[in-house]
């Protein structure tokens, strides 16, 4: 995720920008978008209250924000269960439905990392889950307890998680060596 | 249908002023976020969906709920006065008070449980108890969504856990908070040091609603913030080994005041006293400043007489909410602050030469 070029926040535009045959690739947040977009030049497309031929140009203005807003669609993915897109959601800071964590996916990683330095669940599972997952988020959890621990160099932790991991990887093995066997 | 009459005058568990560190720790919380399978979170989801959510869980939630509690609510159809009530009480949020469409909450015995249905998740569930006691709470949580997930399915998949609206919440979809009364820390400006430490720990400290909101009483409540990739245990433990240090710089605090400007101390909390046992109009802000030095007196036994549980309740129910429904009739900013002074001197007994009632 790029950020404002203008401040700390997110950018969610990514206007180009042509002079002379020259492209310049400016990266905005919806705030500054609206600053840059109101004071630069951009085929006088912005309806200026003043203006007399008001009407022409907000219509103008509305193709543009149409068209816009279908190129966006076709960058940002969308979420085929509840139909909002990605930056639909980094504008509301809300995602539309369950699906939306599978349909974005590969853009959430890097903000569930920032958010919780971790990517993977190990707490609470409902009833059904199957033993294969319960047996990973299990592992997960205690490669980061043993990674903790030796950060704070309680060592002694340390050796017991490594032991229990390494218990749990033999099992693991024998058991999917004897399931190949047979 | 809810009887406010009771519950006006009646208040919560978490209140009573007991349980571990009672001192300091006023309450322990904890809360799950969950939603449906197959229907999009509240705050995408129309009228219908939302009925539709409501109808699916409205059933479950009553069930959970044990014998003896006030029940489920559907919150849409109130008030906003009572919905206003519902918020001060800590029973709702503010956003579950103030979105749209068919919702309801469910509500345990004595306050102690609350499971809102249609706020930003399809379900947040809640346990408040008072004292240090977030292990109980966990129990006690835990079971319901346990009983909850044999009669529904809940969003969920392998990789992110339990899904919820808001991805700070994904995971374990698990809050866990400690409100704690820090009046010396406060007093001293000590408090900055604490939200210095807790945020580098990654622990979020707030006011006493939450969220945003102001920090009225000197009343802190510090939460965790990741919800996903630790279990519930290791969030607990989290938040839980952070709270004696603080406990014992407030507490430190506490005593070097008493010590070093014993006088001064001893005269802010009985002009405090004084002034909530005899003003004929007060503001909320003012009686939470005030009620705080008179909490912090009390536990160092410079006012007697006075419990502990009555200060708690008098911080809830002298918000303007509460008041309204004393009186039975809305009131006017001016009206509430007479009525905000006349409760206090009722509660606290009137001071000495007062003439009238």
């Amino acid at each position: 995720m790029k950020k404002c070029m203008r401040c700390p926040k997110p950018a969610t535009l990514h206007i180009t920008e042509i002079h002379d045959a020259k492209a310049q690739v400016v990266h905005l947040c919806e705030t500054c978008a609206q600053k840059y977009l109101s004071t630069v030049e951009v085929g006088g497309l912005l309806s200026d209250p003043d203006d007399e031929d008001e009407t022409a140009d907000e219509l103008t203005a509305e193709s543009e924000a149409l068209q816009a807003e279908e190129e966006e669609m076709a960058v940002s993915p969308v979420c085929p269960s509840c139909g909002i897109s990605f930056k639909q959601f980094r504008s509301v800071g809300r995602l539309g439905c369950p699906q939306c964590y599978t349909a974005f996916h590969d853009d959430l990683i890097p903000l569930l990392e920032s958010i919780h330095q971790e990517v993977q669940h190990v707490g609470k599972c409902p009833p059904e889950t199957s033993d294969s997952v319960l047996r990973h988020h299990e592992m997960v959890r205690l490669r980061n307890e043993l990674k903790a621990a030796v950060e704070q160099e309680r060592y002694e932790e340390a050796a017991r998680l490594r032991d229990e991991i390494q218990s749990i990887e033999a099992t693991a093995a024998a058991t999917d060596s004897s399931e190949s066997t047979s | 249908m809810l009887d406010f009459d009771a519950l006006t005058h009646s208040s919560g568990e978490w209140l009573r002023g007991i349980g571990p560190e009672s001192d300091v720790v006023v309450s322990s919380r904890v809360r799950l976020a969950r939603n449906l399978d197959r229907f999009p979170f509240p705050p995408q989801a129309s009228e219908a969906v939302k009925g539709d959510v409501e109808a699916v869980l409205r059933g479950p939630v009553a069930e959970v709920l044990p014998a003896g509690s006030p029940g489920y609510v559907r919150i849409d159809p109130l008030e906003s006065l009572q919905r206003q009530f519902l918020v001060e009480r800590q029973i709702i949020s503010r956003e579950h008070s103030e979105s749209k469409g068919p919702r309801g909450t469910g509500i345990g015995p004595q306050e102690s449980i609350s499971l809102m249905v249609n706020e930003e998740d399809h379900l947040r569930m809640q346990v408040l108890r008072s004292g240090m006691a977030l292990e109980e709470c966990w129990q006690e949580i835990s079971q319901m969504d346990d009983r909850l997930q044999q009669q529904v399915k809940f969003a969920f998949n392998s990789e992110f856990g339990y899904l919820t609206s808001c991805p700070t919440n994904v995971g374990t979809g698990m809050r866990v908070s400690v409100m704690l009364h820090l009046p010396a820390l406060v007093m001293t400006k000590e408090i900055q040091k604490v939200f210095q430490s807790m945020h580098k720990m990654g622990l979020a400290v707030r006011g006493l609603y939450g969220e945003g909101s102001q920090a009225m009483g000197d009343f802190y409540q510090v939460s965790n913030q990741s919800t996903l990739g630790r279990s519930e245990p290791r969030i607990i433990e989290e938040v839980r080994e952070v709270i004696p240090d603080i406990l014992e710089y407030e507490r430190r605090t506490r005593r070097e005041m008493v010590q070093q400007n014993s006088d001064k101390l001893h005269d802010k909390v009985s002009r405090a006293i004084g002034i909530l046992r005899n003003a004929r109009t007060i503001t909320s802000e003012e009686t939470m400043h005030l009620l705080s030095s008179v909490r912090l007196g009390i536990n160092l036994g410079l006012i007697e007489g006075i419990e502990i549980p009555t200060i708690n309740e008098l911080f809830i129910h002298t918000q303007p909410a509460h008041l309204q429904m004393l009186s039975r009739t809305p009131l006017e900013s001016s009206d509430r602050n007479a009525k905000r002074a006349s409760y206090i001197r009722q509660r606290l007994g009137a001071g000495e030469g007062d003439a009238d009632e």
